[in-house]
């Protein structure tokens, strides 16, 4: 119990990244003898596209779980995004930019609803934003049966399959949104004030922090990161998708990617770089299983298993060092 | 220890009350007055109790939640868990008789079972309930569709089914009173008894502030595990009440378990544990299927329930967050 286990957690990189390294070794063994290749072109630029898409809204998610909150209205958010960029586009490349402004807009605003319902009304996050999520639900049920609107041609082609070798622009749009976020946390005022924010707020308050302006200002990124991921599944689509946000499980698989990232569920510790760590392990698991064309369903009980697993994982070791 | 919850309960039931039951059975007067006008025929007796038969299960839902929400916690499960039981008791009887019986209790079993996975996995692997229970969800809807290949297979016999369906017929006065009516009552008093009783006032310990709980001896980990328990044997109820309602589906469960959340909440139940009544989250269950039979009658499109579903939960709690934050 020396400094060989101090170490990964003082750390800032957490051991995500063993696991997944340990993952795509194992996986790309038992897929060999399986007779496939898991590193072929096909494969990787498919899970790269998985994490791009889960990528952007764990991003997000990552804010508002370090500031001590929680966003369960995402998938409902990146299908209303899809809808509202693929109406406005409506198949012209002239309407490109207004229509991912208006997308971004709009998922701003309901993270603002988001973030003033938890600060300001004190409604717990977890309520705050189930509620907020049905309100939305019912909208799309009610307006929409199925897919509408066209995706520009000029989006698809860019943002939706473009890529550079075996790296899709759009992984590249997350590495991107993941770099800023990472300075922003890293760097700014804002990025330790959300962190002392989960941390401890009536610490945080007593030292001078906004607390309500910071987490409401966590909310509304997180939102228009699921608006982001949004406008990123339109283009893939080609059109809007009333319900690609919760088919896709977005809002447990965006928690899952976190926690499994390290940060803790509670606030105040963890990072997006983590949060990357876990989107690209549960990316690559996706990724094996297909390749040894795995049962779906039986793909979503070993994924309930190992989410489970990880953050028992990561509460034992919390409770050791604690009790250290 | 008696001594002491002897001499704060008494104490703290007043304060429960006002913000407990009444002002859910205000609510609930109210929509009565609003069908009442709209729709005076659904106010007979027998149309009546077949309503409340038809609550049954979403009533024991939001009672099995309840405990687990009063202990701290949050069982999303639930939902999953009453479709797995709905499709699992159609393979099992697949139309035979006989085999009714020995299938129910196999059910409740399987409910308490996973009750108990989740209690264990909350309580001793420290891992929180959200996600415990999210994961729980994901593995039986995966379950389920794996064991049957995608289509539900099976049926299940008229015995099982008029539990959910029958009804005593020709009574006098109520004209007809279901099956799932009495079953509810009888499990209803179960519930209030077992709140009453000191694992209740145990269990309201526990939710209300789990380390001076655990200070006085009591061992929280094991009264959060009974609250999953129970509330997995009450999802095992309400599908067998389901499902011979409405039949074999992969959808009988789907978003029961928000229903039952939003229900609770309107209920007067505090978030977070320690505060409100079974009773009240009991009738709050049965105010919003209320509400739901007045959106039908003025027509609201069944797609917007939802959206109503939303608003009420975030207007119970905002409210209730401000008065006891004012307090």
């Amino acid at each position: 119990m020396s400094a060989l286990s101090l170490l990964p957690a003082r750390r800032p990189v957490p051991g995500v990244f063993v696991a997944l390294t340990l993952t795509l070794a194992i996986g790309w063994l038992v897929v060999l003898m399986d007779g496939g290749q898991l590193f072929n072109q096909s494969t990787t630029v498919s899970l790269l596209h998985v994490a791009a898409g889960l990528g952007l809204v764990a991003v997000g998610q990552t804010l508002v779980i370090l500031g001590g909150s929680l966003d369960l209205s995402v998938a409902y958010v990146i299908s209303l995004s899809t809808l509202v960029a693929a109406e406005t586009m409506n198949g012209s490349d002239g309407a490109l930019l207004p229509a991912i402004g208006l997308a971004l807009v709009v998922s701003a605003g309901v993270g603002l609803l988001n973030g003033l319902l938890v600060t300001k009304l004190r409604v717990n996050a977890f309520i705050a934003t189930l509620g907020v999520g049905l309100l939305l639900k019912g909208y799309l049920d009610n307006g929409y049966d199925g897919p509408a609107g066209t995706t520009s041609p000029a989006l698809v082609q860019s943002l939706g399959y473009q890529r550079i070798g075996p790296v899709p622009v759009s992984f590249l749009l997350l590495v991107a949104v993941t770099a800023a976020a990472w300075f922003a946390l890293s760097k700014t005022r804002f990025g330790h004030h959300l962190v002392a924010v989960g941390g401890d707020p009536e610490v945080a308050r007593l030292s001078g922090v906004r607390n309500d302006r910071i987490l409401v200002t966590a909310h509304v990124l997180c939102s228009m990161c699921a608006g982001l991921a949004g406008v990123y599944l339109a283009s893939r689509l080609g059109s809007g998708a009333p319900r690609v946000g919760t088919e896709g499980l977005y809002d447990l698989e965006s928690i899952a990617a976190v926690v499994i990232g390290g940060t803790a569920l509670a606030g105040g510790r963890g990072g997006v770089v983590g949060t990357v760590g876990g989107v690209l392990l549960l990316a690559s698991i996706d990724a094996i299983f297909n390749q040894l064309e795995v049962d779906a369903f039986f793909k979503q009980v070993i994924r309930g298993a190992i989410i489970i697993a990880a953050v028992a994982v990561y509460a034992r070791r919390a409770m050791r060092k604690a009790a250290a | 220890m008696q001594t002491v919850q002897r001499r704060t309960l008494p104490l703290r039931l007043p304060r429960v009350r006002p913000g407990g039951v009444l002002p859910i059975l205000a609510i609930l007067a109210v929509l009565l007055v609003l069908v009442g006008i709209r729709q005076p025929d659904f106010l007979s007796p027998p149309s009546l109790m077949s309503f409340l038969g038809r609550s049954a299960p979403i009533i024991l839902l939001a009672a099995g939640q309840y405990f687990v929400i009063v202990s701290g916690e949050f069982d999303l499960s639930v939902g999953s868990l009453v479709t797995a039981q709905v499709v699992v008791a159609a393979r099992l009887i697949d139309g035979d008789p006989t085999r009714t019986w020995p299938v129910v209790l196999l059910l409740l079993a399987f409910g308490a079972l996973v009750g108990l996975v989740n209690g264990l996995i909350t309580t001793r692997l420290r891992v929180p309930s959200f996600i415990t229970t999210l994961g729980m969800f994901l593995i039986l809807v995966g379950a389920v569709y794996l064991w049957s290949d995608g289509a539900p297979k099976g049926g299940l016999s008229e015995e099982f089914r008029r539990f959910g369906r029958r009804a005593f017929e020709d009574v006098p006065l109520l004209g007809r009173v279901p099956y799932a009516l009495l079953v509810l009552l009888a499990l209803a008093a179960v519930a209030v008894l077992l709140m009453r009783s000191d694992f209740g006032r145990t269990l309201v310990a526990v939710g209300d502030n789990p380390r001076t709980a655990e200070l006085s001896g009591v061992r929280v980990w094991r009264t959060r595990t009974i609250a999953f328990i129970l509330s997995g044997l009450a999802a095992a109820a309400a599908a067998i009440l389901l499902g011979g309602y409405s039949g074999v589906s992969f959808q009988a469960g789907a978003g029961l378990e928000f229903g039952a959340i939003t229900a609770v909440v309107l209920g007067g139940v505090a978030l977070g544990g320690g505060r409100g009544s079974v009773v009240g989250a009991m009738l709050g269950a049965l105010t919003l299927e209320l509400l739901f039979a007045l959106m039908n009658f003025y027509g609201v499109s069944g797609a917007l329930r939802s959206t109503v579903q939303g608003a009420i939960i975030l207007l119970a709690v905002a409210v209730s967050a401000t008065r006891s934050s004012s307090r």
